[in-house]
C-alpha cells in the first residue's frame, strides 16, 4: 500500500482500487486459449450427474488417440443456465461445448452462440428418430447440436389401486375423463391425478401430442400459435376436468404432491421415460405397484406422444476448436459404449434409437421390477414423438404459462383466457426483442 | 441460511454506565404486546431453521412422508453421503465459502477502514461528492452489478478464477460508510492533533491511534461482509464455471438442479444448508466479545 506522508490522498480507497486493477492486469489464468496445432483441450457444461466418468472413456479412448482432452464443468441445469452461456458468450468466453435442452436452442441460435456443425455430424443423423432431430435442426440445413436424451410422455398408474376401483387403463382422453370421473364416484376422497401449472413443459408436451406446432418461421418472420386449435382443445380439456372436480389441481413436485402419491391419494401420472426416478423419491413406498402404458390419444387410430424435456449437445461460436468439439458431442450421444456408459453413470435416456433397447435398457428399472417390458415399450412409444416447434423465448412463453394457468387451475377459471394471455405475452416479447412477428 | 444475517444490536458506544444503579428500581412491569410481537417475530425466524434442522436427520424415504416436525433417524447417513457425493466435493465447496468470505471481508474492512477514516478526518476537494457516490453505492443492490463485473474481468482473463470472486467483493459501500461514522464518532480530532504535536507521521497515527478506536465498528464491517459474501450467489453463479471452485450456494444448488430426469437430492442439500450454518454461528460466537471493548473511554477527558 503507498503511504502517504504529509499529501493527504484523497483516499486511500482509490488507491487500493487502482493497485487491484493492475493486479487484475497481470494475472492470467485462464486454461481456454490454445494454439491451433497439437493437442486440444476442451471444457464441457453439463449438468448431468456422472458426466465426469463417461468422459473419462472418452480421455482414455478415442480422445487420447485424436489428442482431444475434454474436461467437464458441471453445471445447474435450467434456464439460469442459458442465461450464463449467453453471458459468458457476450464476453467471448463461453466453453466449447454445452448442454443444452431443446427448447433453449433457438435462444441459444438466435443470440449467434451456437456453431453449425452439419458439416461433422452430418452421418450421426440416422441414429436418431426424425422428430427429435428435427429439433436440432429448427428446420433448417444447419445442424445446432446433437440429441442426448429424450422424455416422451406416458401415461404412469397404479396397477393395484385401478384394479381394486375396476378401472380400465384410458386410451383415449375421453377414456381418461371418464376414468377420472369413475374413481370420484368409486371413492370421492381420491383423485386420478392433477393439473400442475409448475412445470410447463408437460403442457407443451400435450401440446405438441394434440399437433400444435407453437414457433414456426417463413421467410424472416416468426409466426406464434400457442393458441391455435390443438393447444385449445388441451386447455378446454385440463380446464374443465379441473373445473368440475374430476381431478385435482394442486401442484405436483411439492411435499403435498409426493404424499399423495406416496398414499394412493392419486393414483396416475402422465409423466415421461424418466419417471421412474422421480417416483423412487417421491413415492418410495409404493414401489413395484406402479405400470406404465402409452399415452391416451386424442382419437383411437391415432399414436402420438409428446415429449416433456431432454437435452442435447451443441459447440458453441466461441470454441476454437469446433471440429474437434463435434465430433466429442457426435462420439457421446451415437457410440454404444459412451451411450450405455451414459444410462448407468447418469441415469439418461438416450436419444439415439439402437441404445433404447439395448444394454441397460434390457432390464426394468428398479421401481417397475414388475414390468419387464418397460423400456422396450418406451421405445415403442418413443418412436411415435411428434415433432416439436420452440422458439427463442421459450422462456418467457413458460413464466407466462405458470403465472396464467396456475391462476386458472387454482381459481378453476377458464384456461382458454390464460392460454391467450400466454399467446399475447410471449408475441409481445418477441417484438420487444426485435423479432419479426407474423400476426 | 440467510435469517442467520440478522445483525445482533450493537452495544451503543459511550453509554453512559451506572444511571441504572442510581436511581431506585422501577417496579418491574412486562409489557405484553412488545413482548408477544417479538416473541412472533422469533418464532417466524426460527421455525424454517427448526425445519432444516429436523430435515437434515431424514433419510431420503422420511423426508416427505413423516410428521414434518419429527426427527428422522438417517442424519448420519445423510452427512455421509453428503461427504461421498463426487469425493467430497461438499467440503472443498465450505472451504471455498470460508476463503472468499473469510479472505474477502478481511480485505474489505482494511480497505473500509482506511477509506472512511480518511473520509471522516481529512479535509480536501471532493470529499463529499465521493461520500455521496458512496451513498450511492450503498443504495445499488450488488446484484445488478454482477454481468457487469462479469464482462470486465472477462477482459482481463480472470473468470473462473479465485479472484474473480474476491476482487468484486472488496470494495464494499457500506462498509465505507459505516467506517466513515464510526471514525467521526470513535476517533477524537484531538487524539489526532496530540499525535501530529508528538510527530507521528499521518500512517502512523492511523495503525497506531485511530485504528484501535475503530476496532468494534470495524468488526461489524467485517460480519456484515463477511454474512454477505457467505450467502452471495449471483456473483460467483456467473464468473466460475468450476464447480470445484463453487462456494457453498451455488454447489447446493447444482444439486438441486439436475436436470428433468435426475431426481433433486434433497436430503443432501437441506443437510448441507444445515452444516453451512454452523460456521457463521460459530464466527458470531467467537467475535462477539470484540464487540464489548469501549476504547472510548479515557482517550480524552471532556
Amino acid at each position: 500500500m503507498p503511504y502517504a506522508k504529509r499529501r493527504r490522498l484523497v483516499t486511500s480507497a482509490v488507491a487500493l482500487t487502482l493497485g487491484a486493477t493492475t493486479l487484475a492486469a497481470c494475472g492470467s489464468d485462464s486454461g481456454d486459449s490454445e494454439t491451433e496445432s497439437g493437442p486440444v483441450s476442451l471444457t464441457y457444461w453439463t449438468w448431468t450427474p456422472g458426466m465426469d466418468k463417461v468422459v473419462d472413456l472418452w480421455n482414455k479412448g478415442p480422445g487420447k488417440k485424436d489428442q482431444i482432452t475434454v474436461t467437464v464443468k458441471k453445471q445447474a441445469s435450467g434456464d439460469t443456465l442459458v442465461t450464463k452461456i449467453l453471458t459468458a458468450h457476450k464476453a467471448g468466453k463461453a466453453p466449447d461445448l454445452v448442454q443444452a435442452e431443446y427448447q433453449a436452442l433457438p435462444t441459444l441460435v438466435s443470440n449467434d452462440a451456437l456453431a453449425d456443425i452439419a458439416k461433422n455430424v452430418g452421418e450421426a443423423k440416422d441414429s436418431f428418430a426424425d422428430g427429435v432431430w428435427q429439433q436440432t435442426t429448427l428446420g433448417t440445413d444447419a445442424v445446432y447440436a446433437v440429441p442426448q436424451d429424450i422424455g416422451p410422455l406416458m401415461f404412469y398408474y397404479r396397477e393395484d389401486l385401478f384394479k381394486e376401483y375396476g378401472l380400465t387403463v384410458p386410451t383415449t382422453w375421453d377414456e381418461f375423463a371418464e376414468t377420472a370421473r369413475e374413481l370420484k364416484k368409486a371413492a370421492p376422497d381420491k383423485d386420478l391425478t392433477t393439473f400442475s401449472a409448475n412445470d410447463s413443459g408437460l403442457f407443451a408436451g400435450l401440446a405438441q401430442q394434440a399437433g400444435a406446432k407453437w414457433w414456426t418461421t417463413s421467410g424472416d418472420q416468426w409466426k406464434v400459435a400457442i393458441d391455435d386449435a390443438a393447444t385449445q382443445k388441451v386447455a378446454d380439456f385440463w380446464g374443465g376436468l379441473v373445473e368440475e372436480g374430476a381431478i385435482d389441481n394442486q401442484p405436483m413436485y411439492t411435499p403435498a404432491w409426493n404424499k399423495a402419491l406416496n398414499t394412493g391419494k392419486q393414483i396416475a401420472w402422465v409423466s415421461a421415460v424418466w419417471a421412474p426416478g422421480t417416483l423412487t423419491t417421491a413415492a418410495p413406498a409404493t414401489k413395484g405397484k406402479w405400470a406404465m402404458a402409452p399415452l391416451p390419444q386424442w382419437s383411437a387410430s391415432e399414436n402420438r406422444t409428446g415429449s416433456w424435456g431432454g437435452s442435447s449437445t451443441a459447440v458453441t461460436t466461441d470454441s476454437k476448436h469446433q471440429e474437434a468439439a463435434a465430433k466429442f458431442a457426435a462420439w457421446l450421444n451415437t457410440d454404444s459404449k459412451a451411450l450405455n456408459a451414459l444410462a448407468k453413470e447418469s441415469g439418461i435416456y438416450p436419444a439415439a434409437t439402437n441404445a433404447q433397447t439395448s444394454g441397460a435398457f434390457l432390464k426394468p428399472p428398479a421401481y417397475f421390477a414388475n414390468q419387464a417390458d418397460f423400456y422396450s415399450k418406451a421405445a415403442d412409444i418413443a418412436e411415435t414423438t411428434a415433432p416439436s416447434a420452440w422458439g427463442p423465448n421459450v422462456n418467457v412463453a413458460y413464466t407466462t404459462f405458470k403465472d396464467a394457468f396456475g391462476a386458472a387451475a387454482k381459481n378453476k377459471s377458464d384456461f382458454g383466457a390464460a392460454l391467450k394471455k400466454m399467446q399475447a405475452d410471449t408475441v409481445a416479447d418477441m417484438k420487444k426483442q426485435g423479432f419479426e412477428v407474423a400476426e | 441460511m440467510s435469517s442467520l444475517a440478522v445483525p445482533q444490536a450493537e452495544p451503543v458506544a459511550g453509554s453512559t454506565p451506572g444511571t441504572a444503579q442510581d436511581r431506585p428500581p422501577l417496579r418491574r412491569r412486562i409489557s405484553l404486546i412488545p413482548t408477544v410481537t417479538l416473541l412472533l417475530g422469533a418464532a417466524y425466524c426460527l421455525l424454517p431453521v427448526a425445519w432444516v434442522v429436523i430435515a437434515a436427520t431424514k433419510s431420503g424415504s422420511e423426508l416427505f412422508s413423516t410428521f414434518t416436525f419429527l426427527p428422522g433417524t438417517g442424519f448420519v447417513d445423510n452427512v455421509q453421503d453428503l461427504s461421498a457425493y463426487r469425493d467430497g466435493v461438499y467440503w472443498e465447496w465450505m472451504a471455498n465459502s470460508a476463503l472468499y468470505a473469510g479472505l474477502g471481508a478481511l480485505l474489505s474492512t482494511c480497505v473500509s477502514a482506511i477509506s472512511g477514516y480518511a473520509l471522516a478526518t481529512y479535509r480536501f476537494r471532493g470529499r463529499e461528492t465521493i461520500f455521496n457516490v458512496l451513498l450511492a453505492g450503498v443504495l445499488m443492490p450488488p446484484v445488478i452489478l454482477a454481468i457487469p463485473q462479469y464482462l470486465l474481468l472477462a477482459k482481463a482473463d480472470l473468470t473462473d478464477s479465485y479472484l474473480s470472486v474476491l476482487l468484486p467483493q472488496i470494495l464494499f459501500p457500506y462498509g465505507v460508510y459505516l467506517a466513515r461514522i464510526y471514525a467521526a464518532a470513535a476517533v477524537p480530532a484531538d487524539v489526532i492533533e496530540a499525535g501530529r504535536m508528538d510527530g507521528a507521521n499521518e500512517w502512523r497515527i492511523f495503525t497506531r491511534i485511530a485504528l484501535p478506536m475503530m476496532i468494534p465498528g470495524l468488526v461489524t464491517v467485517f460480519l456484515f461482509q463477511f454474512v454477505a459474501i457467505w450467502n452471495n450467489f449471483l456473483l460467483p453463479y456467473i464468473m466460475l464455471s468450476d464447480d470445484e471452485k463453487f462456494p457453498i450456494t451455488l454447489g447446493l444448488f447444482t444439486l438441486l438442479e439436475q436436470g428433468a430426469n435426475t431426481p433433486a437430492l434433497y436430503t443432501l442439500v437441506i443437510t448441507g444448508a444445515f452444516l453451512a450454518v454452523f460456521p457463521l454461528i460459530a464466527l458470531f460466537l467467537v467475535i462477539q466479545r470484540f464487540w464489548s471493548l469501549d476504547l472510548l473511554s479515557g482517550a480524552v477527558k471532556s
